[in-house]
């Protein structure tokens, strides 16, 4: 009797670690969000999205930082979305599941998505612009640096291959919900596989196909390390277009927290973008969780 | 078609046509140009990721490459000298760099003229900024690609000086120490919190759990990094009373936030890949459920917590936005948790937006870069392959 309680005291005291462990992640998440939001939430006005940043950037808004980011994504969701459902249509459709071109496949997609976010930004920096966009200029500029010179093309495809894998995945276990005997019926009605894969296959895997894009968008806006050096600036003054460098809202983060001069009086700029930045990923995240929790119940029903 | 069953088609034909037709569609696949040519497009697109990885071998390796490339008559001459060798070295690479060392060549001019005309009046900052540039397109040259490579596996990393010297090893040790603080930190916690949400949490706190791991791994590191340099490391400070601020320590601790999401998933899947089996035949033998998760679960799912793991240090590896602004940055060797450190990929994110293109610094930043790619790479064939052939061996008995 005692030799069983003190057995169960152990159990009690090793499962409360356990779920010591769990709480401490939980309030490490809840401690960072409440830190930000409270630090930011004073700074975060209309005014503050809306305008440009005044006075050597100590006042003013964010407007051209976030303007930034979605051009960003928007032009890397462009490049990355229908590759990335392209190849998750590649691998569950027709790939053999055991054939060695899908091993391999899988194999380079997983590891696209481990390789460090600035080893993209040094081969964005030596395949587009010092290859591709050197290129560009020497055959169609007459050598007049162009293209050659970061940019926001360059850094958006750049942040495209990055979030490469992050797409595929989504799309691929959205795609395997989709019911067998759906692709069968259609087959059996005599649409021929690409008919069924278009009228089928991809319509009901729609929702995955945006819980990829949503996380690829919230990926992209918020690493900064792959821009460092193939298009994020300091300041520019005006709005960017494609053969422009650009501001954007992690790389302004950065700038204003370890690269300028007077860090103390731009604190609450500092704050405020990190909390639109942390808000904006917040949101798409969290929306991605919903999305994907609603397609693993369909799943199982 | 063969000629047989034209005819044979033919002659039934007259018979009676409607049965014949379906026997046609049937017994022939009609070849639709839609369908093949779809079917060919996107396996080329799938390869696409193939494509990329073998890309970014090549062009990272290119753009290191030239380190290795010293040439049999060294020349140590007088600044002019070295200027035009610079030119003669690099003209054929592009005219942007060649631009740019003439570019500099005027401005250091300029400057020495302004000395000696006394032109007081000159900013001074701005004849800093020329010399500093001047010091280091002078570096540019075959003398400096040997002198690389000689201070490659020293400890002092000092690129931009009169005498450079490329020490990485300080970086890499650098680098091992606070990933060995950020797993000390993260891979307990994320591997006990995992074991809670696989073996002994309810449907509700998994509800929890989850969602609020998915959420942590969404947040940007630019993020993590601003928290760690703002928060985390006055409230370190606070409670430890060390010296300097930003620390290995501090830096290890962020990153190890980073992480946590990629070793909890994983370990996670592993443990619940465990099959139910293993833990019934564990309770009926009259284990408790703590001791079946201890003693039967979690040595199931070793292999893959160890690739959990491995993938925890390959994140924390290459993390750079956190090391930029939460590390201190400063290229020191010791062991000590709590002096600044200067991490591998720190240095490229630091230092690459301010060297010349095709200079030994250039080369020397794409070299740790390479570094970084062949580690994190070989890091994960080792998780795919070894880790998960095992595991599967493990839990199908074999």
């Amino acid at each position: 009797m005692i030799n069983s309680f003190r057995k169960n005291i152990k159990g009690i005291v090793i499962e409360g670690i356990t779920l010591f462990s769990a709480l401490i992640i939980i309030a490490i998440v809840v401690i960072m969000l409440s830190v930000i939001v409270i630090g930011g939430k004073d700074q975060l006005s209309w005014e503050f999205l809306t305008s440009f940043p005044t006075e050597g950037m100590t006042k003013g808004g964010i407007f051209p930082a976030i303007y930034g980011t979605a051009l960003l994504v928007i032009i890397m969701s462009i490049a990355a979305v229908p590759f990335g459902t392209v190849t998750a249509i590649y691998l569950t459709e027709y790939a053999r599941e055991n054939s060695f071109i899908a091993k391999t496949i899988r194999f380079a997609v997983r590891t696209l998505a481990v390789i460090p976010s600035i080893i993209y930004g040094l081969f964005g920096l030596g395949f587009f612009i010092k290859f591709v966009g050197s290129n560009i200029d020497g055959a169609f500029f007459g050598g007049e640096l162009r293209w050659g010179q970061p940019n926001l093309l360059w850094a958006s495809l750049t942040m495209s291959l990055l979030t490469l894998p992050v797409v595929i995945v989504s799309v691929e276990e959205a795609l395997k919900t989709v019911p067998q005997d759906l692709r069968a019926a259609s087959l059996a009605l005599g649409a021929t596989k690409w008919q069924t894969i278009r009228k089928v296959v991809v319509p009901g895997s729609i929702s995955g196909i945006m819980t990829g894009t949503i996380l690829a968008v919230s990926r992209g806006a918020g690493e900064v390390a792959p821009i460092l050096f193939t298009g994020a600036a300091y300041y520019i003054a005006t709005l960017p277009g494609l053969s422009d460098q650009f501001m954007v809202l992690g790389y302004h983060i950065y700038v204003l927290t370890t690269q300028s001069a007077n860090v103390d009086q731009t604190l609450p700029i500092q704050f405020g973008t990190t909390c639109v930045l942390l808000l904006l990923t917040f949101i798409l995240n969290m929306s991605a969780v919903i999305l994907r929790y609603r397609i693993r119940k369909k799943k199982t029903n | 078609m063969t000629k047989e069953r034209l005819k044979d088609k033919t002659s039934r034909k007259a018979l009676s046509p409607t049965p014949d037709r379906v026997i046609i569609d049937i017994t022939r696949k009609k070849f639709r140009i839609g369908d093949f040519l779809a079917e060919k497009v996107i396996k080329g697109v799938a390869f696409l990721s193939i494509t990329i990885i073998i890309l970014i071998f090549i062009f990272v390796f290119r753009e290191a490459f030239p380190i290795f490339n010293t040439s049999k008559d060294v020349k140590t001459g007088m600044t002019g000298d070295v200027v035009q060798e610079a030119q003669e070295t690099y003209g054929d690479v592009t005219d942007n760099t060649k631009g740019k060392i003439q570019e500099t060549y005027g401005a250091v001019t300029d400057s020495a003229q302004i000395q000696e005309n006394g032109a007081r009046l000159a900013d001074t900052a701005s004849i800093n900024a020329a010399r500093k540039t001047y010091s280091v397109s002078s570096g540019s040259g075959f003398d400096d690609n040997q002198n690389a490579l000689k201070t490659l596996i020293t400890t002092e990393w000092v690129p931009v000086s009169d005498r450079p010297r490329y020490g990485i090893l300080a970086l890499i040790i650098g680098t091992f120490k606070i990933t060995l603080i950020s797993m000390l930190f993260a891979a307990p916690l994320a591997i006990l919190a995992a074991l809670y949400t696989a073996m002994f949490a309810n449907k509700k706190m998994k509800e929890i759990i989850k969602p609020t791991i998915e959420l942590l791994a969404g947040f940007p590191s630019v993020v993590i990094g601003f928290f760690a340099l703002m928060v985390l490391a006055t409230f370190l400070q606070e409670i430890f009373h060390y010296e300097t601020r930003l620390n290995s320590f501090v830096g290890g601790i962020a990153m190890g936030i980073a992480a946590i999401p990629i070793i909890f998933t994983i370990t996670e899947d592993a443990l619940t890949a465990v099959p139910k089996s293993f833990y019934e035949a564990s309770l009926a033998i009259g284990a408790s459920k703590w001791q079946t998760a201890f003693f039967v679960i979690l040595p199931a799912a070793t292999p893959g917590i160890f690739a959990a793991i491995l993938l925890g240090v390959g994140r924390v590896f290459g993390e750079t936005m956190i090391a930029l602004m939460a590390t201190g940055n400063a290229a020191q060797m010791d062991l000590n948790p709590f002096t600044s450190v200067r991490t591998l990929a720190a240095t490229i994110g630091a230092e690459m937006a301010e060297v010349v293109f095709g200079d030994t610094h250039y080369n020397v930043l794409f070299l740790i870069g390479s570094l970084l790619f062949i580690f994190t790479f070989i890091l994960n064939a080792v998780a795919e392959f070894y880790v998960k052939g095992k595991l599967m061996k493990r839990i199908q008995g074999k």
